[in-house]
């Protein structure tokens, strides 16, 4: 995005960044700073991200051997309820929203912060104290009804310290519901003079589609764990099968909330993705109205094709014909991305830094992850392979090979921009590589183990299944020897790291117009601005 | 179950078949859009890699609706096949041949009962005839389950309150897994079995070899006198209450004025909850026998009203 | 307290004024969801049992039931009255008339509890104690569940209404508003409005079933 009238850009090195401006421990846990909010939502849902981590490492040791010798049945039904509660809700759904949607987007709006700076900071104190609440009844008691919460199994067979994950999980809600209201709110609102919504870069749009998704499924979520909770202290509820109740209910108004959430999850990716790919193909992303308003369609549809998740639940027949045919609608959009972020590289100058490694590998894995979707959209197929392994590769594909992907994308590609540092591109393409590689060695096992019909949740199986089961246990090993490797080297790179400049990659957007790290005010006057985003210049033929 | 490395499933019923065919088709498309997709992406990132000078990078398309329009067209279209291949098998896994048994499952923590029409039962077992369709009549007693059998393709949630069919037509000899695919508490990967196809001979033996007191429709009838349901709904009482012989299969109307089909669900029901299913001209007197039955007991007595049918109705058993 | 603060993210006043009112509008938006939920679910469980949950209805207190009605749809009148004299540039009258808003709050909260008391006292509370003498009491309990829910969750949304209409009604009656400056007094105001709708849905949906005869 070309500015005109940037104003003078703050010197390097002096201490006048967001990051010097008040050192103590107060400045942080009392800032108002967007900027400030987004490092205290990364290092807390990077703890949460090893801790889901370590969950998921210890299901696959147990699932080395078909009888799972390494723990009981219960043990491990609570290790896969932790990895699956604290994985969703305190790390895929804030991920890349907090994180760099609370950094960027009042950079990318040419704003000085967010509509609301004091409910952001509560946003972070509610996702806190959830995050702590969640932990404190998933390690102190004994919840294993898995992240799904269904019915009747999450009331009267269920042991107390339930509650206390459910009440947690509602608390985590409030804080999502503020953060999307203040990105809708700001983008609506804030954008700098000229910025229309067709100057907005692609992460925007997609941010504004996942913060209409927070706003409006969140709630449905919230209330359903209340009648939960309350069905705990009454001993009686409208999801009570032996009063009348359906529980069957409870799985829709779940799913209402649960899928729209699977595009929470992937729309701020898609967003990520689509700001890297023309950045390091140096040419103007193809199809930006589309892309733009593929999010938007992604986000309303989203909202229709809950029960495609009861094919076999007892919905009715023609409801899953609707359901169905609503699925395979959703990912039209998906398609489109594909496309245009493919047409975006022809006749590009691609270069291959560990942020557009991390991209192209999210293409690739988001293209399995949505193939095999459509697999299980259509009907017979997902009657079979349902509640199974192959549902776990596949969601896997899009949240981890997709999500995840996105996110160390997002962390490589504006780490200068945050940190005023650069990373050591070696390792990271190292680690880009070998997440890559693990990744598909633990989850591509899964489809064919799904196929062969091991259900999901099981904490010891038949023994033909063991040698996938140990192919996928091998990938895990990798794959967490790569995810810690960033954790290293970015250390590293805080300590030691050259000095950024402030636009390393010679990208448009607005937020590398100002310095690395950027002043707490963002811009030293407000942009003006004139150009389309993606402005980059054609080469003559 | 041989040794070696397994890639695919056995086969076990005219559903699989079909299923087959359907995946095959499924893997042959996605993996031609996969195949294209790695291709364009490689092959873009070889050729216009930064520092290939010899690529052509001018002339950027700018007006890009035409290629928009046409690849959302394609995949529309494409989508729509795989849709409708895939709702026209759903639907034909939902109707089953009139032919086919009945065969009562219950689900509870953590094992699956099973009662044939003749009385014979088993748990974590089922055993059915080669070429001859059976119809699962299934309910649970506490919290979902959900009755997977890989071999079959089939699969079917089996829900607290209310009932549940699946059907299937076993076309090998074997045995096969029974899983529950559905998270039901501690011991969920216990819960499981075999299902056994039998030639018919052996199917005879195995049934004369389980045979216990009664049909499950005799046993019900006991249940029937014991809980007193003849005092009013036999000819003769006093009471004005509905008779039961040709309930089954036929549409009632109620006192709110709708109609509903008589079908096992239904029969359930008016047990346990009768005063929403009270038949026009009739008060709602019956007691519940909610509490006092448990689901394999209420089977029976399915089992029994439905064997007073004076019309063999769709489904009965078959001897 | 007299002057506004202009924060910094905004050009001026009218531009932090139309924010406010966009954010509240989007929280009504969550509420809306949060609560339809909620009707949902009563509505299917309804529709599964429509004479248990008729028969239970009837026990509900309609003469409590319908002064309630009458108290909070009164204090949306004073509510609106107060919104256009802070706008009129009347921040004293404004708030008076927000405290007299929140007093006919309180008094619904009271006679909600003189409610809750007789039901508690006729055995409506769901769980062991429970007893109610219609053919399908088990749908009573679940009709009770989905009652209490559903007016303790508006009681609470009531009382933070109440909360902050004191402290802006407090600011107002210092004269902090004016005509350039009263968002606060309208976000109130629609926070407000969206608690009274939500009870005349609850009032329909909890006292009128099996009343139409």
């Amino acid at each position: 995005m070309t500015v005109t009238t940037i104003g003078e850009l703050p010197r390097q090195g002096e201490g006048d960044s967001y990051l010097t401006d008040g050192t103590t421990l107060g400045s942080w846990l009392l800032t108002h700073d967007h900027k400030r909010i987004a490092i205290l939502y990364c290092l807390s849902i990077t703890v949460f991200f090893f801790i889901g981590g370590a969950g998921a490492a210890l299901i696959r040791l147990n699932l080395m051997t078909p009888q799972g010798t390494l723990f009981d049945a219960e043990t491990y039904n609570r290790l896969f309820t932790l990895h699956g509660v604290v994985m969703v809700w305190l790390f895929l759904v804030p991920s890349i929203p907090t994180t760099f949607g609370n950094f960027l987007i009042p950079l990318m709006l040419g704003a000085k912060d967010l509509a609301f700076p004091r409910l952001n900071l509560l946003s972070w104190y509610l996702f806190a104290t959830s995050g702590l609440i969640v932990l404190g009844g998933l390690i102190g008691g004994s919840v294993d009804t898995g992240w799904t919460f269904y019915e009747p199994l999450s009331s009267g067979y269920a042991s107390g310290a339930l509650v206390v994950v459910l009440f947690g999980i509602f608390v985590n809600g409030f804080s999502s519901i503020l953060t999307g209201l203040n990105f809708v709110v700001s983008i609506h609102r804030l954008r700098a003079p000229g910025l229309t919504w067709y100057r907005l870069p692609i992460f925007c749009w997609s941010t504004y589609a996942t913060s209409v998704i927070l706003m409006l499924a969140t709630p449905v979520l919230a209330v359903t764990l209340l009648l939960v909770i309350a069905e705990h202290l009454w001993g009686v509820g409208v999801f009570d099968p032996t009063h009348g109740g359906d529980p069957v209910l409870f799985q829709h108004m779940f799913w209402f909330y649960s899928h729209p959430a699977v595009y929470i999850m992937i729309l701020p990716g898609m967003g990520v993705i689509s700001e890297i790919i023309p950045a390091f193909a140096r040419k103007t992303i193809f199809g930006y109205h589309f892309i733009a308003w593929s999010s938007i369609a992604i986000a309303v549809v989203g909202f229709f094709v809950w029960g495609h998740h009861m094919f076999v639940a007892g919905e009715s027949i023609y409801s899953a014909l609707v359901f169905s045919f609503l699925s395979f609608i959703v990912a039209v959009p998906s398609a489109i991305k594909v496309f245009n972020w493919l047409a975006t590289l022809h006749k590009g100058s691609i270069s291959f830094e560990a942020p557009m490694l991390y991209a192209l590998g999210f293409i690739l894995l988001f293209t399995i992850g949505g193939l095999t979707g459509l697999l299980l959209a259509t009907l017979a197929f997902d009657v079979d392979v349902h509640d199974t392994y192959f549902v776990i590769a596949h969601f896997h594909y899009i949240m981890v090979g997709g999500m995840v992907s996105a996110y160390f994308a997002a962390l490589h590609f504006w780490w200068p921009k945050v940190t005023g540092r650069l990373y050591p591109e070696s390792w990271a393409r190292f680690a880009a590589i070998l997440i890559f590689f693990g990744f598909n060695l633990t989850f591509f096992p899964q489809f064919i183990l799904g196929y062969l019909g091991m259900p999901r949740r099981y904490h010891a199986y038949p023994p033909e299944f063991q040698v996938w089961n140990v192919l996928s246990s091998a990938g895990a090993s990798i794959l967490a020897a790569a995810y810690l490797l960033p954790l290293f080297y970015l250390t590293w790179s805080l300590l030691r790291g050259e000095r950024a400049p402030g636009n390393p990659w010679g990208a448009t957007g607005l937020e590398w117009q100002t310095a690395s790290p950027p002043p707490t005010d963002n811009f030293a006057r407000t942009p003006v601005i004139t150009r389309p985003p993606y402005d980059y210049p054609e080469p003559a033929a | 179950m041989s040794g070696g490395v397994p890639f695919l499933p056995e086969s076990a019923s005219t559903i699989a078949g079909e299923f087959n065919i359907l995946f095959a088709g499924l893997l042959a498309i996605t993996g031609a859009v996969l195949g294209l997709v790695f291709l364009l992406l490689f092959r873009f990132c070889a050729h216009y890699r930064r520092g290939n000078d010899a690529a052509d990078r001018g002339h950027w398309g700018r007006k890009s609706w035409r290629w928009e329009v046409g690849w959302t067209t394609a995949s529309f279209v494409v989508f729509l096949g795989l849709y409708a291949w895939g709702a026209d098998l759903y639907l034909r896994e939902h109707r089953w041949p009139s032919n086919a048994t009945d065969i009562y499952v219950v689900g509870k923590q953590w094992m699956w009962k099973v009662e044939h029409p003749d009385g014979q039962r088993e748990i974590n077992a089922l055993h059915v005839a080669l070429n001859r369709p059976v119809r699962l009549v299934m309910t649970s007693q506490d919290v979902i389950h959900s009755f997977f059998v890989p071999a079959f393709r089939l699969k079917q949630d089996v829900v607290p309150g209310r009932y549940v069919s699946l059907w299937f037509d076993p076309t090998r000899i074997g045995d096969y897994h029974l899983y529950c695919a559905q998270f039901c508490g501690t011991d969920h990967a216990a819960m499981g079995g075999m299902v056994s196809v039998l030639s018919d001979a052996d199917y005879q033996k195995w049934l004369a070899a389980n045979a216990t007191g009664g049909t499950l429709a005799a046993q019900g009838g006991v249940l029937y006198r014991k809980l007193g349901c003849a005092g009013c709904h036999e000819t003769g009482a006093t009471v004005h209450a509905p008779k039961l012989a040709g309930l089954y299969g036929s549409a009632v109307t109620l006192r709110n004025g709708s109609t509903a089909l008589a079908d096992e669900g239904f029969i359930r029901s008016a047990i346990l909850q009768p005063a929403q299913n009270v038949p026009t001209g009739y008060a709602p007197i019956m007691p519940s026998f909610v509490g006092q039955l448990n689901e394999e007991q209420v089977m029976s007595l399915v089992a029994y009203i439905k064997s007073l049918g004076a019309k063999p109705a769709a489904g009965s058993p078959s001897r | 307290m007299s002057v506004p603060v202009l924060e910094k993210q905004f050009v001026d006043l009218a531009h932090q004024s139309e924010t406010a009112e966009l954010g509240i509008w989007g929280f009504i938006a969550t509420e809306v969801l949060f609560l339809g939920g909620l009707f949902a679910a009563y509505s299917v469980y309804r529709y599964l049992h429509p004479a248990g949950v008729a028969a239970a209805a009837a026990h509900t207190k309609i003469v409590i039931g319908s002064v309630n009605t009458a108290i909070l749809l009164t204090s949306s009148f004073i509510m609106s009255w107060a919104s256009l004299a802070a706008s009129g540039g009347e921040s004293r009258l404004a708030g008076r008339l927000m405290w007299i808003a929140a007093a006919l709050g309180l008094t619904f909260i009271g006679l909600k509890g003189i409610e809750y008391a007789q039901e508690i006292g006729e055995n409506l509370w769901p769980g062991a104690g429970f007893s109610l003498d219609t053919a399908e009491p088990k749908v009573g309990e679940v009709f009770y569940f989905l009652y209490w829910v559903m007016t303790g969750i508006h009681a609470a949304h009531l009382l933070v209404g109440v909360a902050a209409l004191a402290i802006i009604g407090r600011r107002a009656n210092s004269g902090a508003y004016s005509r350039a400056y009263h968002s606060p007094v309208r976000v109130v105001s629609l926070y407000w409005h969206f608690v009274d709708v939500v009870w005349i849905f609850l009032f329909v949906l909890i006292y009128l079933p099996g009343r139409s005869l």
